[in-house]
């Protein structure tokens, strides 16, 4: 085994453990720290793909802002422990019951897939994966490929996340003025 | 795949053992310039007992911790309060794994130059804010951990300041990355080049001073400990913790300090560079490695002893004071320098560096005379509505503001 697969399984296991402990643990808090243990080790992942730029963005956006706002709404809220029920009552458990079918089977086609997919494996393949894996994706080709090659999309999402800044704003101001 | 022993295993574990020592022996070094600084600047004589001018206080310190009762208290939540300090500082610790502390050294037989950095990676500055972004998650998770009514107001003030200063931290440095168009410390410092007139701290002024001011609230530092303010929350997120755990959080913030200052360094004040005298003796030979680790240590110890200045110098701000800079004047002169240093960077074709200085320089002037107009017309505009008769005490107190 070679010391990138050994770290694949660490990074991997550990993310899946995290996942699992997000929603195995009864207090939101732990949930929280457990789901930011999993962005970091699929951070690591991205590291193994040569993706370092993503790496560092997963961490910065992911675990460093987002996490932070999760977990500062948890405290200011109290949020206590949940009880041995949960949540997951009446309707909201028969979507939970579909969705989550619709997931596992989602997962389990992306498996078999792997599985059976002969250029998975296959040395060419492999030959790809270490090419990556010693030549990193440098963060100078994610730029041209951002604003050349896809600045359209990359325009337009710009703008959904504008629209929702302003949103808020608006959303704010209106009941100041209420207030008043 | 031939793994060399020597060059891809011995070497780096000596440099990550020599800089994580030396991190720590750095410490204990702040902690005792501090408070002989603190002592000096308030005319007073500071530690002085224990050893040679009182070298050896932070030894005694150090014994005390170790030997102090461990207390948990009872109402706190066991797992997370164990386990905060250790998140504040191993954040602390690996970010200065990116840092270039001094040039190469050839050495005559090996592959290839022993670079003084432990990993030299194309996204260097990324991970370092990638890092020091987790860093927040000591505080807040400490203080709630704690169970304690102080605590939490300190760990929630911390994380809204880091927030709002992060992003300060992060866009200042875009107009350094546009310059030498690298994410790699070690690059962004070779660019520089050996003259201070073309270092980047007179090329993007503001941005510097953005940066080190946001640096400052980031180690929690005063002017900016509104986490820790005494007077209002005992002592804020580690109120409850005591002996070694309480010392590892202090630990945090001088290494949060050090790699900041270094950082500093790296990006705004060229590094290991100073006239040339990082090549004396040929470059890659170990004389000059050595002599621009020195210059690189010197420059660090000068901008440590600017922390311990502005500490004992500057009063803390009031909370609302620390948003508004932050979001009203941190955060627009650091935009404008970027879109000043992108236009002028399109636009001039000769003397690029000493244009882009002016220009940066005159847009902040700008930008910070029109915010502060703004903010006198408004503060005008609220005095002038709370002139009603029922309103008038309040007047003393918003003259304050």
């Amino acid at each position: 085994m070679t010391a990138d697969q050994i770290l694949f399984f660490i990074f991997g296991g550990v993310s899946l453990i995290g996942a699992i402990a997000v929603i195995s643990f009864r207090h939101p808090i732990y949930s929280a720290l457990s789901l930011i243990v999993t962005f970091f080790s699929q951070a690591g992942l991205f590291v193994l793909l040569g993706a370092h730029f993503v790496a560092a963005v997963q961490v910065i956006v992911y675990a460093g802002a987002i996490m932070v706002l999760f977990l500062f709404v948890i405290m200011l809220l109290n949020l206590g422990t949940l009880s041995a029920k949960g949540v997951l009552t009446g309707k909201l458990k028969g979507i939970a019951i579909v969705l989550g079918i619709l997931f596992a089977a989602q997962g389990i086609y992306i498996a078999v897939n792997a599985l059976t997919d002969t250029e998975v494996g296959s040395p060419e393949a492999i030959e790809r994966a270490a090419d990556l894996a010693t030549n990193p994706i440098e963060t100078y080709d994610i730029g041209i490929l951002l604003f050349r090659d896809y600045l359209l999309p990359f325009e337009v999402t710009s703008l959904i996340l504008l629209a929702a800044l302003i949103g808020v704003i608006v959303l704010v101001k209106r009941e100041n003025r209420v207030e008043n | 795949m031939e793994i060399n022993l020597l060059e891809q295993i011995v070497i780096p574990i000596i440099k990550i053992l020599f800089i994580a020592h030396l991190l720590i022996i750095g410490v204990m070094a702040m902690i005792w310039s501090e408070r002989r600084v603190s002592g000096w600047m308030q005319d007073r004589l500071g530690p002085n007992r224990v050893g040679p001018q009182g070298l050896l206080q932070p030894i005694a310190d150090g014994i005390k911790f170790l030997f102090k009762e461990d207390l948990i208290p009872n109402h706190v939540d066991k797992p997370l309060y164990v386990l905060a300090p250790a998140m504040l500082l191993v954040p602390a610790m690996i970010t200065i794994a990116v840092v270039p502390f001094g040039n190469s050294i050839t050495i005559s037989g090996l592959e290839a130059p022993i670079l003084l950095q432990i990993a030299d990676i194309n996204i260097g500055i990324l991970f370092i804010l990638a890092i020091t972004s987790l860093g927040v998650y000591g505080v807040v998770i400490g203080a709630w951990a704690s169970n304690n009514k102080y605590s939490l107001l300190g760990g929630l003030r911390s994380s809204a300041q880091m927030i709002s200063y992060e992003l300060t931290l992060g866009l200042a440095i875009i107009g350094v990355l546009m310059l030498s168009s690298s994410l790699s410390l070690r690059t962004i410092a070779v660019e520089q080049g050996a003259y201070p007139w073309k270092w980047n701290f007179l090329i993007h002024f503001p941005a510097f001073l953005a940066f080190t001011t946001a640096m400052f609230a980031e180690t929690n530092r005063l002017p900016f400990d509104l986490a820790e303010a005494e007077q209002e929350l005992v002592a804020g997120y580690h109120t409850e913790y005591s002996s070694m755990k309480f010392a590892l959080f202090f630990m945090a913030e001088y290494m949060n300090m050090i790699v900041g200052s270094a950082v500093v360094v790296t990006l705004f004040l060229g590094g290991w560079h100073f006239f040339g005298l990082e090549n004396l003796g040929g470059e890659g030979s170990i004389l000059a490695g050595l002599i621009s680790f020195a210059i690189f240590f010197i420059k660090t110890g000068i901008f440590l002893f600017v922390f311990i200045w502005v500490r004992w110098t500057l009063p803390r701000f009031r909370y609302d004071q620390l948003m508004n800079f932050g979001w009203k004047f941190l955060l627009p002169v650091t935009l404008t320098s970027i879109v000043v240093t992108g236009t002028l960077w399109v636009v001039v074709k000769e003397n690029k560096q000493l244009w882009i200085g002016i220009g940066n320089a005159v847009a902040a002037f700008i930008v910070v005379a029109i915010v502060a107009g703004m903010l006198a017309m408004d503060n005008n505009s609220k005095s002038a509505v709370q002139s009603t008769p029922a309103a008038a005490p309040l007047r003393g107190l918003d003259a304050v503001e």
